[in-house]
């Protein structure tokens, strides 16, 4: 197979997720790079198949039949690649095959450290950023008994484990306990009985001899650097590095059908989540944005972000909310916020049993979808409850350490909260992406615009994108070969640019109704926010402009500057602009029948229903 | 062409149904291939290693891990009985003495020089592994497993909670009865009751309490769920709750009669015994709660679940609003996607339901 990014014409890449396998086929045309067809098919990781590329071929198969192009091997018989690789006949073969997998839960992992608030943190932002599910966290000052430590590693049979703890040169004490703990669990490996567990250590570099002593006749110990060096600092490039490896050497390679499937790509076969960062990560480098991302499943939901830290660096963050979904995780998402939260967003009244019930026949039948409107906006609204919850948990971990180093004993590092400071800053965001099904396929883009805007709170201007049909981890792998390519169809193919909220925080004693600020679009006039209310304004479609939003009060924050204006340039996309004068935190009505009637207003105003 | 994926319950007489039993820890297997065995018949066994406990000797008696290692009492391997001395630190002069006692009994696993921490190993405790479903064992796996097969009448529900059980059946109401505690037999001990639809959280704690093991019903609540759990289930991963009476409802939550189907299947079996299990997991590769009924002869039958394709005629019910419970028969089935009232485009089909409406329903809110 080719891999020089200048011979490269057709690249088929695979996404193996937990339930579907979905094909992509990348072409390079006259005007660039386009994404061209799409085939999909059921994951086969179960019994009875349990084969991955079983999956993989049907999913082939379908893009074959929808491209008319040959892509199989017709001489293939199950042995070796089955690809039929391109040499020069046109609308024959491929050139590339790549995949990303989740498959089987995707990779699961458990990290394990000396404090929460410090060395447990780094870790798993070390293990998140890699692309795992952190399945706990144990810590030494986590409340809970030894006992109860190694009966919960024990019972849940991670992939790997992330050991870490202490700063270098300090205290060996806790990162050895930790050692001692996961040597009295013994967990065994979800994969290859046989196995001796993966193990990265990533503690306090000076007691790396001790640990890997105790722990090397036991598991299959890597050893790299401090994923906390010192208490102001992180490393965590090493420890992901370490992840990957382990992923494809012992995770990968052991799942069903993933031994045959590593031999068709020349390129690694990345996890799915961190193949999306990837993406996200290139996407708000390159742009030079501040980027907020949201792939929400019917398990999880993963959110991504690039924020500058106070020292203007972007830093990259992701984690997973693994038990919030739109269909599997339901009822947790119903148990969390609870029905009164979901029920806040909708036009209609609702009781409490009812959305109890309904969301638990989603949970058991996973795989329906709604047939009338209201059943879709009751949807949409555990969706915005969902993006609330995981935006919550993301920025309780999306944080930056402050630079000021600190003289500071063992004693005191159970209270180093203050030099944390927390990353994610709504006022300061370029640009949404929302991903996933239900904001990938809303029937209609104002509802995935209205959802992001809920769910996230979203504060000042704010760009409103979706991934067309989550595609941003076929890109994320495609970026390892040709990022270029990736590029190019990312912004072609992948980001719908719905269009821009207007959401400025103000005076909470500005009477309802007065106009807050004034928007407009290559100097002509689009409309105002008015405070408690939600408006739809129409930009044209698809051009480059400027937009220009003036505050009409000195209160009005729109960019984190009270009372200053907004301007930039813009392309508009679908055009919609979204001007939200509930202010934030949202203010919400305090009787029933008031907030009924405020939501019935804003789907009036917004189109989602008739007048 | 790829066919659309429509999923269905299997509720049938005459299914050959096979088992895996697996030891959670290798152990040893009691029955040979070829074997009959009963349903509460115990299997396999084995010794489940016991829980380990971390004796921070330095931070309990107030030395440093030094001073602990020096007054150890025990040595790597050595067997300890509860209160017998562990390690033993004289104080000043030597006479202050403190010294730290064994919490239970065990084996030493390891000791830390570098913390002065000693792990104490629990003796391991006896696992018994049942048969659960009568019949014969047709594989055996030395020490780990063995497959059991036998003929069944079987019905699947579509959600459950608590384990395995084993029970005499008894109908107690007819599938669209609302459950009421009158229809509760005075003495349930032992019985695997079925019917209705609806029980309160009151219904299914006197059922539990009369000694039933397990109720098929039509339908629950979410309030009664969660009062009869005692909690708020999150996630449709079942089997290990800590219930006397394990429940299944074939149709969904609210307020839906029971399938007509599997209580007519039931019915016939009434006074029969049956194992059954409210275990469920709406995952990749779906466990759904399952009563099996041992069979003795007839031929075997296909599972109405199984291999059963959607066409014009299939027997269908709805499980999604509005048509949620309803009950049907394909008349169309459109090849292009459909326009539905959300505003998406999907595959459909149409159906008469039995009140003679024809209506169109998306093919993923429909099983067979």
């Amino acid at each position: 197979m080719i891999t020089d990014p200048e011979k490269l014409n057709t690249i088929l890449v695979t996404d193996c997720g937990s339930t579907t396998t979905k094909a992509l086929l990348f072409e390079r045309r006259p005007d660039g790079w386009r994404q061209t067809f799409r085939g999909e098919a059921p994951t086969t990781v179960e019994e009875p198949v349990a084969d991955v590329t079983v999956g993989a071929l049907n999913a082939f198969q379908e893009v074959q039949e929808l491209s008319s192009r040959q892509i199989i091997s017709e001489n293939y018989a199950g042995q070796g690649t089955p690809f039929l690789i391109t040499d020069g006949a046109p609308g024959q073969g491929i050139d590339l095959y790549l995949s990303t997998s989740s498959a089987g839960g995707g990779l699961q992992m458990m990290v394990a450290g000396a404090v929460k608030t410090m060395s447990t943190e780094s870790a798993e932002r070390a293990a998140l950023g890699a692309g795992a599910i952190v399945m706990d966290a144990i810590s030494a000052d986590d409340g809970r008994e030894d006992h109860e430590r190694v009966e919960r590693i024990r019972h849940l049979r991670p992939d790997i484990v992330l050991l870490t703890g202490g700063v270098d040169g300090g205290s060996k004490v806790h990162v050895l306990e930790a050692a001692e703990i996961l040597l009295a669990a013994s967990p065994r490996p979800r994969f290859g009985e046989t196995l001796r567990l993966p193990v990265i250590y990533a503690g306090n570099s000076e007691a790396a001899e001790e640990a890997q002593e105790m722990l090397k006749a036991k598991y299959q110990l890597s050893v790299v650097s401090n994923v906390r060096p010192t208490l102001e600092s992180e490393n965590l490039e090493p420890a992901r590095k370490a992840i990957h490896d382990f992923f494809l050497s012992h995770v990968m390679s052991h799942s069903p059908g993933y031994d045959k499937l590593l031999k068709w790509s020349p390129v690694p076969v990345m996890p799915t989540p961190a193949a999306v960062g990837n993406m996200v990560q290139r996407f708000a480098e390159s742009k030079n944005l501040q980027v907020l991302c949201a792939d929400i499943g019917g398990a999880t939901t993963d959110v991504f972000s690039v924020f500058r830290d106070a020292g203007g660096q972007p830093i990259f963050n992701r984690t997973v909310s693994a038990n919030l979904g739109m269909s599997y995780s339901v009822a947790n998402v119903l148990i969390e916020a609870g029905p009164s939260k979901i029920a806040r967003w909708l036009p209609y009244q609702i009781s409490d049993s009812e959305i109890r019930d309904r969301l638990r026949n989603k949970m058991i039948r996973p795989t329906t979808i709604p047939q009338t409107i209201e059943d879709l906006w009751l949807e949409q609204a555990v969706c915005r409850e969902a993006l609330r919850l995981s935006l919550d948990h993301h920025r309780s971990l999306a944080v930056g350490l402050s630079g000021v180093r600190q003289a500071r004993g063992i004693a005191d590092i159970f209270s180093q909260k203050a030099s944390r400071y927390e990353l994610v800053d709504r006022m300061k965001l370029d640009v949404v992406v929302g991903s996933g099904g239900v904001l990938s396929h809303a029937p209609d883009r104002v509802q995935a615009a209205l959802m992001m805007i809920d769910g996230f709170a979203l504060e000042g201007v704010t760009q409103l994108t979706v991934d067309s049909i989550f595609m941003m981890p076929h890109l994320g792998v495609l970026c390892e070969v040709n990022p270029q390519a990736a590029d190019q169809i990312f912004i072609r193919d992948c980001l719908v640019k719905i269009g821009y909220a207007v959401a400025p925080v103000f005076n909470a004693k500005i009477p309802d109704g007065t106009p807050l600020a004034e928007v407009y679009y290559n100097g002509e006039r689009l409309g105002s926010v008015h405070k408690g209310r939600v408006l739809k304004a129409q930009m044209p479609m698809d051009q480059s402009g400027e937009l220009k939003v003036q505050p009409l009060h000195r209160s009005v924050n729109l960019s984190g500057e009270p009372g200053r204006e907004w301007r930039n340039t813009i392309q508009t996309g679908h055009g919609i602009l979204i001007l939200d004068g509930r202010n934030r935190p949202i203010e919400w009505a305090s009787e029933g029948s008031e907030l009924l009637r405020r939501q019935v207003e804003i789907f009036e105003n917004l189109g989602l229903v008739q007048r | 062409m790829k066919q659309a994926f429509t999923p269905g319950l299997c509720v049938s007489g005459g299914v050959t149904v096979r088992k895996d039993r697996e030891l959670a820890v290798p152990g040893e297997i009691l029955v040979r291939e070829g074997d009959s065995v009963e349903p509460t018949q115990v299997v396999g066994r084995a010794q489940l290693q016991g829980e380990l406990l971390i004796l921070r000797l330095s931070e309990q008696l107030g030395i440093q891990p030094d001073e602990a290692l020096q007054g150890l009492k025990v040595k790597l391997g050595d067997s300890v009985s509860s209160g017998q001395i562990i390690c033993e630190h004289a104080g000043l002069f030597g006479l202050l003495k403190s010294r730290y006692l064994a919490p239970r009994d065990g084996t030493i696993e390891f000791i830390t020089e570098r913390t002065g921490h000693v792990g104490l190993r629990l003796p391991s405790k006896p696992i018994e592994l049942k048969a659960y479903l009568g019949g014969k064992v047709i594989s055996v796996t030395p020490a780990r497993a063995l497959r059991i097969e036998a003929r069944c009448s079987m019905v699947q529900g579509i959600f459950g909670v608590g384990g395995e059980q084993h029970g005499q059946l008894q109908a107690i109401a007819a599938p669209s009865e609302a459950l009421v505690d009158e229809m509760l037999p005075a003495v349930a001990e032992g019985k695997v009751l079925f019917g209705g639809h609806s029980p309160s959280e009151q219904f299914l704690k006197t059922a539990a309490e009369r000694g039933a093991v397990g109720l098929i019903t039509g339908s629950m609540d979410d309030k009664a769920l969660k009062g009869y759990l005692g909690y708020d289930l999150g996630l449709a991963l079942t089997g290990n709750e800590n219930v006397t009476m394990s429940v299944i409802i074939t149709e969904g939550f609210g307020s839906i009669a029971m399938s007509e189907r599997a209580h007519k299947l039931l019915s016939s079996r009434a006074g029969q015994n049956a194992s059954m299990t409210g275990a469920t997991q709406v995952r990749a590769g779906a466990i759904r709660p399952e009563v099996l009924i041992i069979e003795s002869g007839g031929a075997e039958k296909k599972g109405i679940a199984e291999g059963d394709g959607l066409q014009i005629g299939s027997k269908i019910r709805i499980i999604r609003v509005p048509y949620f419970g309803l009950r049907g028969e394909v008349v169309e089935l459109p090849f292009e996607q459909t326009k539905i009232e959300t505003g998406a485009y999907t595959r459909v089909l149409r159906a008469r339901l039995e009140d003679g409406r024809v209506v169109t329903v998306p093919r993923a809110n429909v099983e067979l």
